[in-house]
């Protein structure tokens, strides 16, 4: 077994506001091995953008990791000093954000983008750097790409721009890319090219990807594992198929009940009754208790750690292994 | 049945809409440019029956919401009819008319974003009761057979719409902000139930939405279909969504219908090359490993659509008739599809 690329481990992310300490993220911890597509799945406000951004480490100020710590091939990264981290951001970790539009500079030339992120972070000359520029987007499928690099942003449609955004993310090769909902703001026909394109790429590439998204029919197409985040916590951790096929977790198994499926005819879908608690107000004990329908006493009072449940591992007392026992 | 009954509530017939995006006339006159037109809605027919839901699926600037303002009278049709129960509503909604708001009464819109569509200074007592003060519905002597309320019941009756979209009638007293996505888009639900139509139009009801709340809206919106035999016009861009909640499909491309058909048909069979390509498209949850057909291209700029066929440049089965000649939405086997290649047996 390799070394994992990625080790996130009891990560606390804190947001301190006049009133009181908001805990964002809550021991989060998981792994990506190199090459790996790791799915990270949950609703707004389940915390899985501000996983990614404490990876990338760009957490918005008063945004600060509390405790815990982040590792990359081996090395500490969570607590390094600012131009420290900039030298690894790009060059070892790629992101990818939802908006194409907002993450490309208006004012330049995407050629002038992707040779200027070309140049930063490899020693290469401009000929080469823009050589290697045209061969990225001739990769990421646009078209007519000697021309096009001298175009400006808005001269690209939404699925064009997420292509750049792309290259720009692969252009230092770097080793993981984080992809924040990449396909969120694109329709569903660009959407299926933009996945594969991405799936793709970063194998050809060997680069590992962190896949932010809400969707779970993007992460049953891509990925490899699938970590389910609720309230600042992964509540359930595993295989792809097995997290959507034999779910473990009650919210994952409410989850996947919500999603209207393609194949099968239901009058009305599963629903989970309730919203996701606010951060001021999250419940003691299991965060999902009082929504969880089989909620018993020991949820409301103790809070469940990841262990194995099945084929996955599940935050949730119905796997502990005292309870087993007794069934 | 009778045949009164079996006629449909909502009839278009060849609607269009054209959008005048020409550059102001100064730059036209010095840059020497034309007139410009976008033509969002192109020639689009269908029937919705009582009781039932037609959804409109089709990518971003297909036309499916300029559908749904045409429908409710937010625009002005540049060519084409409407007919909502037997009488065009185009001439008499913007006649002004006691008939006109007697019109708009019957029929009412959700909108897609909670956030927007809620006035975040009023009460949700405001809210939801401002539907029946406009419509003169809130009055000193009414009674509970003619849809007016009495001025004292108004409380009572906002809190019996909160309750039928699964809120609390204390929920009244509250201010949206106070509120969840979810909770707001059953506010707006219940805003637009407030004057008992029998017409929704729904634009996107649940895409701002979380899946497990989008779950909780479709559930209360097919409650109350049941409940109340509302007659739905749902649009979405989501064909799960619209799998679950229709029971006719549309599908759209570049402001024309280029497919047509029960819901059942069209997902099992589904004819046209592009209807096939958005059911290819879909990330497949269960994993099945069915093949797919790789999508290809992309929307052409509306300003400048293709010439014969819009979906040519992209279609696999494309000839030289589909890039000179438009095919005319024609029933084949039942099924209304737009398409060269279906009706001469060559897919």
């Amino acid at each position: 077994m390799t070394a994992p690329l990625l080790e996130v481990c009891h990560l606390r992310v804190e947001f301190p506001t006049r009133h009181a300490t908001l805990v964002a993220l809550d021991d989060v911890s998981f792994e990506i091995a190199p090459g790996e597509i790791l799915g990270v799945v949950g609703e707004s406000g389940a915390g899985k953008s501000l996983t990614g951004a404490s990876i990338i480490g760009l957490l918005d100020p008063p945004g600060r990791v509390a405790a815990g710590e982040i590792r990359f091939d081996g090395r500490r990264i969570d607590n390094l000093p600012y131009e420290e981290m900039r030298k690894i951001r790009g060059r070892h970790i790629g992101a990818i954000f939802q908006d194409p539009l907002t993450s490309l500079n208006p004012l330049y030339t995407v050629g002038r983008q992707l040779v200027e992120t070309i140049q930063t972070h490899l020693s290469v000359s401009a000929d080469e750097a823009r050589r290697r520029a045209i061969g990225l987007l001739k990769e990421t499928g646009i078209p007519a790409a000697e021309q096009r690099i001298d175009q400006y942003p808005h001269q690209f449609s939404g699925g064009m721009r997420q292509r750049v955004v792309i290259a720009l993310a692969l252009a230092a090769e770097p080793k993981l890319i984080v992809a924040d909902e990449p396909t969120t703001a694109l329709d569903v026909s660009i959407q299926a090219q933009i996945i594969s394109l991405l799936k793709r790429l970063c194998h050809e590439h060997g680069a590992a990807v962190m896949l932010v998204t809400h969707d779970m029919g993007v992460i049953a197409e891509t990925c490899d594992r699938v970590a389910v985040m609720y309230a600042g916590r992964v509540v359930e951790i595993g295989p792809v198929h097995d997290v959507i096929h034999s779910p473990a977790h009650p919210y994952t198994v409410g989850l996947m009940g919500s999603i209207p499926a393609m194949d099968e005819d239901r009058d009305r879908l599963l629903q989970i009754d309730g919203a996701m608690p606010r951060l001021t107000a999250i419940p003691a004990g299991c965060a999902f208790n009082p929504r969880c329908p089989k909620v018993f006493a020991r949820c409301r009072v103790e809070r469940p750690d990841l262990m194995p449940a099945q084929a996955t591992q599940a935050a949730c007392w119905l796997h502990a292994a005292d309870m087993k026992a007794a069934a | 049945m009778s045949a009164v009954m079996k006629a449909p509530l909502v009839e278009v017939r060849d609607l269009a809409k054209t959008f005048d995006v020409s550059p102001p006339w100064l730059n036209r006159v010095v840059e020497r440019k034309g007139r410009q037109f976008v033509h969002a809605v192109d020639g689009v027919s269908f029937a919705i029956e009582r009781g039932k839901t037609l959804a409109l699926v089709g990518e971003s600037g297909c036309g499916k919401s300029t559908v749904a303002r045409l429908l409710v009278g937010l625009y002005a049709p540049t060519r084409g009819h409407v007919r909502f129960d037997g009488t065009e509503t185009t001439a008499t909604l913007r006649s002004g008319s006691r008939s006109a708001l007697a019109l708009r009464r019957r029929m009412q819109m959700i909108f897609q974003d909670p956030y927007a569509s809620l006035n975040p200074r009023w009460k949700v007592a405001d809210i939801v009761g401002e539907p029946l003060k406009e419509h003169g519905l809130v009055q000193a002597g009414g009674d509970g057979k003619t849809r007016s309320v009495r001025a004292a019941d108004l409380k009572t009756h906002v809190a019996e719409l909160l309750r039928s979209v699964g809120l609390a009638p204390a929920d009244a007293e509250k201010f949206p902000h106070q509120f969840s996505g979810g909770q707001r888009q059953r506010i707006s639900i219940a805003r637009a139930l407030a004057t008992s139509p029998e017409f929704l139009v729904c634009d996107e009801p649940t895409s701002a939405l979380d899946v497990s709340v989008q779950a909780q809206v479709l559930n209360i919106m097919k409650d109350l279909q049941r409940k109340q035999g509302l007659t739905y016009l749902f649009i979405s861009h989501n064909l799960a969504v619209v799998r679950h909640v229709s029971d006719q499909v549309g599908v759209m491309y570049l402001g024309r219908l280029v497919e047509l058909a029960d819901k059942a048909e069209l997902f099992a069979r589904p004819r046209h090359p592009y209807t096939r390509m958005l059911l290819d498209a879909i990330p497949d949850i269960h994993m099945s490993g069915r093949a797919r057909t790789p999508v290809q291209g992309e929307v052409p700029n509306p300003l400048n659509p293709p010439a014969g066929c819009s979906f040519h440049p992209r279609c696999p089965h494309a000839n030289e008739r589909c890039k000179i000649e438009r095919p005319a939405l024609l029933n084949i086997k039942g099924v209304q599809v737009a398409c060269h290649a279906v009706e001469e047996g060559r897919i």
